[in-house]
């Protein structure tokens, strides 16, 4: 390890940059490094073949299936919201677009446990749909459709909320000059919007897909963890470490270990290239 | 409720439209934002307000004060603010180091900050068990010390911990890219020492950047559930957070109780979203001023 040095002449001391570096690189191996390596480590434990093992049983490809159905429904669904948002708020100026914004970053400042209840409040047995609901045989809690719903309800603010500073920044000059020169709006926004933005919407969707994937509090409030039938990925994963399953219960969490860190991956190199991009979302 | 709001709010937005433009579809994504928002988000929260209503107040007043749920209130915001101010110092170390020295793997480093936002948070949770576990990686040396982690509060902590971090380095990270850097020299050619500099320049132009990530942190910790039920122990009185009795209460069909204590923590996200807001403000027009 090399201490830093800057070009510029006001640093530390070097004694002060060795303490510093060491204790940054110190926390973040420690906290963020260690639990990474853990889970690898924990998942070979017992070598390849257990590993292997734990990730072919049935229940942990219907658990794969199921979440990659939730995120099939609840991550287009939200990309749309998102660029109906974006378009609407970033493209236009009217009253309440200040409150608008708050609102659709409540689901960030809600617990994952309230993102879950407030679903059983509405749609549960008990819940002001419930009766009718049952009447009619629609299961929503403690099956897919809650699920679904929940994980909506986590990734709501992902798609906007990168979309929003970038369309802003970005300004109204081009479409209008599209518009004038008589494309229609749907041209316009696939000609010269979305190619504006195509970078953004990756990011947001990445980032969107990444935490609807791993959701576990709210998936957990509505599933019912019914085997085979309401387990996601991460909630497969708390029935095996429940059942002491430690091998099978982190061979599991080490797919969506990759999966974090191909997200991470992609993100960077993202950033990396389309910095200027990027950073009109930081700056706003 | 969710119709008469989208109108109210399409009357605001259609009558009092500030400038002319040619630019169509305002009307129907307008629509639609509101729509979804008040099916996916705002009739859902409401719901919590309407069935907390159905207790009367002074059973209200016992669930969300009763002996256990006061132990978790106090162990949730307790660990949560001192995870966060643990996290406001190696944040700020790490933001520092990340954008002011230059050394291998630094790409690398920056990538990993975010790792805990991108790591489900059971994985977490399992993973830092596993860790502090009397037989795991670190725990087998603390335990022979006399340091218990996994399943006491200090557990809550290192979890939160985890989750925090991300918060404070990338509010911060931004504003020291941005810091004029001749300010600095300004400083030390009047005298001052890299200290005084640090204490009397830098830190009040960070601060309000540093105030936002410690209150994310902070936010973040008081609904974190995945990563801290494996580590806790979840020991009533001892290690049990708010988001475990909301969970406890509803596997025992307590809704109304569940309820009411998640309008205890809701309101008190709501009140750190606002100081966030309101923190955000004051750090933009700071990094205006300098």
């Amino acid at each position: 390890m090399t201490t830093g040095h800057t070009r510029s002449p006001v640093t530390e001391s070097p004694l002060i940059q060795c303490v510093l570096m060491f204790l940054g690189l110190g926390f973040m191996a420690v906290l963020v490094l260690l639990p990474l390596a853990s889970v690898f480590a924990e998942a070979f434990r017992s070598g390849w073949k257990a590993y292997h093992d734990a990730l072919v049983t049935p229940q942990a490809w219907s658990a794969v299936r199921l979440t990659l159905l939730v995120a099939a429904i609840a991550v287009p669904l939200n990309v749309l919201f998102g660029l109906a948002a974006s378009w609407a708020i970033a493209k236009f100026d009217f009253v309440g677009r200040g409150l608008l914004m708050t609102f659709i970053d409540l689901p960030f400042s809600v617990s994952p446990v309230i993102s879950g209840l407030i679903y059983v409040l509405l749609f549960g047995a008990n819940g002001w749909l419930g009766a009718w609901l049952s009447e009619h045989d629609i299961e929503i809690i403690f099956a897919v459709p809650g699920l679904v719903i929940a994980t909506i309800f986590v990734t709501f603010p992902f798609v906007a909320r990168e979309l929003i500073p970038l369309m802003e920044e970005q300004g109204t000059e081009e479409e209008e000059a599209a518009i004038m020169l008589g494309a229609g709006g749907w041209r316009t926004f696939f000609s010269v919007t979305l190619p504006n933005i195509k970078w953004g919407l990756f990011y947001g969707v990445l980032l969107c897909n990444a935490r609807a994937m791993g959701e576990f509090g709210a998936v957990s409030v509505v599933s019912g963890h019914i085997r085979g039938k309401t387990d996601t990925i991460p909630l497969h994963v708390e029935i095996l470490y429940n059942e002491y399953n430690f091998v099978a219960a982190f061979a599991v969490a080490s797919l969506l270990t990759i999966l974090a860190l191909v997200t991470l991956l992609l993100k960077t190199l993202i950033e990396f290239k389309f910095a200027p991009e990027i950073k009109a979302r930081k700056k706003a | 409720m969710a119709s008469t709001l989208s109108m109210v709010m399409g009357n605001m937005a259609f009558g009092r439209l500030k400038r002319h433009t040619v630019i169509p579809g305002f009307r129907v994504t307008l629509a639609f934002t509101l729509l979804y928002l008040a099916i996916v988000v705002l009739v859902p929260l409401s719901s919590l307000f309407f069935k907390a209503s159905e207790l009367s107040p002074h059973e209200l007043w016992e669930t969300i004060s009763s002996e256990r749920v006061m132990h978790a209130y106090k162990i949730s915001f307790g660990i949560s603010f001192l995870a966060a101010a643990i996290n406001s110092v190696f944040g700020l170390i790490i933001a520092w180091i990340l954008c002011r020295y230059r050394f291998p793997g630094k790409k690398i480093v920056d990538a990993m900050v975010d790792l805990p936002f991108a790591l489900p948070t059971a994985v977490a949770g399992i993973a830092l068990t596993a860790l502090y576990a009397p037989q795991g990686w670190v725990g087998r040396y603390l335990e022979p010390m006399g340091i218990h982690v996994a399943f006491t509060p200090l557990g809550i902590l290192i979890a939160l911990l985890f989750v925090g971090l991300p918060f404070i380095v990338r509010t911060v990270e931004p504003i020291l890219q941005d810091a004029d850097r001749e300010l600095e020299e300004a400083a030390l050619s009047l005298g001052a020492t890299r200290w005084q500099t640090f204490r009397l320049v830098i830190f009040p132009s960070i601060f309000p950047a540093l105030l936002t990530g410690f209150a994310m942190a902070f936010a973040r910790g008081l609904g974190e559930y995945g990563s801290v039920i494996f580590i806790a122990g979840n020991i009533p009185k001892l290690s049990e957070i708010v988001p475990l009795v909301i969970v406890i209460k509803l596997e025992q069909y307590d809704y109304a109780g569940a309820t009411a204590i998640a309008c205890v923590m809701l309101i008190a996200s709501f009140l750190l979203l606002f100081i966030i807001n309101w923190l955000q403000k004051w750090n933009q027009k700071q990094t205006r001023n300098t």
